[in-house]
């Protein structure tokens, strides 16, 4: 059986998403796309440029791929609203990632303004795919509020940090029966692995991947990652152990 | 508190008695750290830390690439009116000096808009003298109506104004403000604005706050390099950031570091600013806030400029001209003359072959 991801009525085999921002040529995206495997790839709505063809970056995602605009910008419920019909409008889609984002030293999101615009546009049709701050009742919320997807970071965007909130984010893959996508600060493959074997359901990179020396054989590196994290969760890893198991058990005596 | 206040705390400050205890060690540690102080910034402005230029400028490269990405963002000013109605004693414009006065008229507007458009830039700088009779907020307005047809993004450079005349702008379609204090020292500054509304230092300096309540995306704020000791204009610029952008933190801010250029009255800086300081401030900033922006006009050569985009670079001005309605009338006056005189596809083109990527739409007016 195939193991498919399914959002708004798409069946999805690549578990790695993919962002657009940062790259030293837009030029980079079709390549990184193709070595990756990714097939949701997100793009700021700042960005797209319909009057300029050759510097649009829309223009740059392949066609077959799912376009996930993000509201990148937005400082609140009303700015993420406005972009994301806007995006709609500019022939995007109907999927939206939503990014609300009112502190630009950390860029941590704002999660009651994501909740108030994940219900205005999850209302007026849109595939919502809300990026937060992995917390239980606001994911709770987030998907009464008729989320697609739950998109928790993994640490502050950009940072290159890692599985920082492993522990909530886990809470979030056992409670929310939506699919659990790890958003931001994913570094290195081994952290997307790390993320895929806990049971998340994707996740998305961007920084690691634009900025390194070799963006096209990184997003190959993620891509194969995300992969053998998948497997290993489907494949039910063993128990971790604290202590080696005896060989010589206590109780043995009593199968006896 | 305002920033007027956070000044205050640097009155009667021995700034060369600061520099003159600065250690390597110290240098190396502020480079070292993941967040700087105050005080570490001020240590990287030291003439110390001229000798740690490499190891900051390869930190300073990294902080970049990892928070902005390999892109520069491109934008042009347009200026609309040269009126102007103080005497600023380093500036072509002000009221002293003979040139020809004049404002762009809405359909003049348009006809420099078009023309920039072209070139495919979407961020635009509006400039106007300080004439509140020829040019009010009103008339302002009435340009960004026009701009607004050919570009997503449109930043103000505009005498100071209130908070509710900001609102209103920010209202017709402005997302940003660029404003330079000039000179934080206040009694250089007195001596540099001998007359004209542009005397009162404190409602300039609390400009960019007033901009920042009325809903202002952007800000950017700089000082005029050349008319006072660099060193502690850089200082406060990097302060007046910091300032800004933990009191309004979903404001993006950014800095300017201008360097004076030759310009009719042919006033001469005080103080000279060599590349080498240049880059050293960008760098000291660039370390102290990792995620400002960093804004490098065409008053710097291309051959420099070529360069500062891997330094911390964050938006550069392109295809630039500093005459009103200069784009469509080549004998007009500029504010000033500028060194880099690349067009729009030339500086595109040299910013790609740097391994970088152009950016020419990073907003859209929602």
């Amino acid at each position: 059986m195939k193991d498919l991801l399914k959002i708004g009525g798409k069946e999805i085999t690549s578990r790695l998403f993919l962002g657009t921002g940062k790259f030293s040529s837009n030029r980079l995206i079709p390549d990184c796309v193709k070595a990756s495997g990714a097939q949701v790839v997100t793009v700021a709505l700042r960005r797209v440029d319909l009057e300029f063809e050759e510097e649009n970056i829309a223009s740059y995602v392949p066609g077959e791929c799912i376009l996930m605009p993000n509201t990148s910008g937005a400082r609140n419920a009303r700015e993420a609203v406005r972009i994301a019909r806007l995006a709609r409008a500019a022939g995007c889609g109907d999927w939206v990632k939503i990014e609300v984002i009112a502190d630009n030293r950390y860029l941590l999101p704002d999660n009651y303004e994501t909740v108030k615009a994940t219900e205005i546009l999850a209302g007026e049709g849109f595939v919502v795919l809300p990026y937060m701050s992995p917390d239980l009742m606001v994911a709770k919320k987030l998907a009464e509020a008729g989320a697609a997807a739950v998109m928790p970071l993994g640490s502050p965007i950009g940072s290159n940090r890692g599985l920082k909130t492993r522990e909530l984010i886990r809470i979030l893959i056992e409670e929310i029966p939506l699919p659990i996508i790890v958003d931001a600060g994913l570094g290195r493959p081994s952290e997307a692995a790390e993320a895929m074997e806990m049971g998340a359901a994707a996740v998305l990179v961007n920084t690691a991947i634009a900025t390194a020396d070799n963006p096209v054989a990184m997003a190959r590196a993620f891509g194969l990652a995300v992969e053998a994290g998948r497997l290993a969760y489907l494949s039910g890893p063993g128990e971790v152990r604290e202590y080696a198991r005896a060989s010589s058990p206590l109780t043995g005596f009593l199968r006896e | 508190m305002s920033f007027y206040e956070v000044l205050k705390k640097y009155d009667g400050f021995d700034f060369d008695a600061f520099f003159e205890q600065i250690t390597d060690h110290d240098v190396k540690r502020a480079i070292a750290k993941n967040r700087l102080s105050e005080t570490d910034y001020l240590v990287l402005l030291s003439p110390r830390a001229e000798n740690f230029l490499e190891e900051a400028a390869q930190k300073a490269h990294r902080l970049t690439v990892q928070h902005f990405g390999r892109v520069i963002l491109l934008y042009t000013p347009i200026y609309i009116s040269n009126y102007c109605v103080n005497s600023c004693l380093y500036c072509g414009f002000q009221v002293h000096n003979k040139l020809e006065r004049k404002k762009l008229s809405p359909e003049e507007v348009e006809r420099e808009a078009k023309i920039i458009a072209a070139t495919g830039l979407k961020h635009i700088l509006v400039l106007t003298g300080e004439s509140r009779q020829k040019s009010p907020v009103s008339y302002i307005k009435e340009s960004v109506e026009v701009l607004k047809k050919y570009f997503t993004s449109i930043s103000i450079e505009v005498y100071p104004l209130e908070e509710s005349e900001y609102a209103g702008l920010v209202a017709a379609g402005v997302d940003g403000l660029t404003i330079y204090q000039e000179v934080y020292d206040q009694t250089v500054y007195a001596d540099l604005h001998p007359a004209g509304p542009k005397r009162n230092y404190r409602f300039r300096l609390e400009a960019p706050e007033r901009a920042c309540r009325a809903g202002m995306r952007t800000v950017n704020v700089g000082a005029l390099l050349g008319l006072n000791r660099w060193r502690t204009e850089a200082f406060f610029t990097g302060l007046h950031a910091d300032y800004l952008q933990r009191e309004f933190p979903d404001v993006e801010v950014s800095i300017s570091p201008p360097r004076m250029r030759p310009q009719l009255g042919g006033f001469a800086p005080r103080f000279e600013v060599t590349d080498k300081n240049l880059v050293q401030y960008m760098l000291a900033f660039r370390l102290f806030m990792p995620r400002g922006g960093i804004a490098i006009s065409t008053r710097e050569r291309a051959e420099l400029r070529d360069r500062l985009v891997k330094l911390g670079a964050t938006k550069m001005s392109a295809g630039s001209c500093t005459a009103v309605g200069g784009r469509s009338d080549r004998d007009s006056t500029g504010q000033f003359e500028i060194s880099d005189e690349r067009s729009v596809v030339e500086m595109a083109g040299m910013i790609y072959s740097q391994g970088y990527q152009p950016v020419y739409k990073d907003w859209q007016i929602i």
